[in-house]
């Protein structure tokens, strides 16, 4: 498989959507949406590195499956480290 | 080395008639791309979890003293975050493109793009620096001076442990301030692209070095694209 070249104009529609994004992040924190602040906050985060991570990384196009099982290694021992430390510190009863 | 060593290592190039830039222990020049990625995906991997223990310990003391990461949230500058998210956003734009102008073979245009991310990089230390001494300024730094009597002044409604404060700001500095080096970093790793690049080293044949040093360009941009949202717009909302 030889190397994928994306288009320019898909480089700068993606820039052009993080950018949407950055704006939308800023003025959605200024609303009270009382504990979905954080929720929307996260989920936007997200929406952009996967813009990242996909488009200008180039995983979308790479017949490397390696790489995705890189990725996916990474990703699944990053929430363990922060699921299962969550899950003890906010269950703990304090006295 | 012999010389029965070295005349089997030059028949083997001979054999393979490849460029200078094949080694002669990867078959084709894309094979040797794809491992060189492959490698920098494990570095990146290793980096994640770097990163995961702060994000980790954030989470944890986020969740145990609410109120004052809070108010010391409000305290940082939105609109310099803001701004600086923008200017990594373009610069991984200009790192994007010019992985793209190293593969269509543009030279003149990926050198323009090298200094253009270049110039976004230290615009960004730039306004970070700006930011750092506003908190220097305020006596937030923790253990230089640090007091939170302006957070307690100016959020009555917030239960307000300067300790706890300290915590925050301890947080601020490590996570804003490894980002930093790691931007410090890819500063370097861009000079070096950018010179090897002017040498026209890099052809539509072999540029795995910008596309690697890529990859660690937009890695970093990603971990801003959370520290954003968790530092600066923890509480936001009108109180």
């Amino acid at each position: 498989m030889s190397e994928h070249v994306i288009s320019s104009k898909l480089y700068v529609g993606i820039w052009a959507t993080l950018m949407v994004l950055t704006a939308a992040t800023a003025g959605v924190a200024f609303l009270d949406l009382g504990p979905f602040n954080t929720v929307v906050a996260l989920v936007i985060a997200t929406c952009k590195a996967l813009l990242v991570v996909l488009f200008f990384m180039h995983v979308k196009y790479t017949s490397e499956r390696m790489t995705k099982v890189v990725i996916a290694a990474a990703i699944f021992f990053l929430l363990l480290l922060l699921g299962l430390s969550l899950a003890d510190y906010t269950t703990r009863l304090v006295a | 080395m012999s010389d029965s060593d070295s005349m089997a290592g030059g028949s083997l190039v001979a054999e393979h008639e490849h460029g200078p830039e094949l080694r002669h222990h990867f078959a084709t020049v894309e094979q040797q791309r794809e491992a060189s990625t492959l490698g920098m995906w494990l570095f990146l991997a290793t980096e994640i979890m770097f990163f995961g223990g702060l994000f980790c310990t954030y989470l944890i003391y986020r969740y145990w003293y609410y109120d004052e990461f809070a108010a010391g949230s409000r305290s940082i500058n939105i609109w310099m975050g803001a701004i600086n998210t923008g200017v990594l956003i373009c610069s991984s734009l200009t790192v994007a493109l010019s992985v793209r102008a190293a593969q269509t073979g543009k030279r003149k245009t990926l050198i323009v793009l090298l200094i253009l991310t270049l110039l976004f990089g230290v615009a960004f230390l730039g306004i970070k620096g700006v930011e750092w001494y506003q908190k220097f300024e305020e006596h937030h730094v923790p253990g230089l001076n640090f007091s939170a009597a302006d957070l307690i002044r100016d959020y009555p409604q917030l239960h307000i442990d300067p300790h706890h404060v300290q915590l925050y700001f301890s947080l601020y500095f490590a996570m804003t301030g490894l980002h930093a080096l790691h931007m410090v970093i890819g500063i370097g790793v861009f000079l070096f692209l950018l010179y090897e690049s002017w040498k026209g080293r890099y052809t539509p044949a072999y540029h795995t070095p910008i596309e690697i040093g890529g990859l660690y360009w937009h890695f970093v941009d990603i971990v801003w694209i959370y520290l954003f949202p968790l530092l600066y717009l923890i509480d936001r909302k009108p109180l």
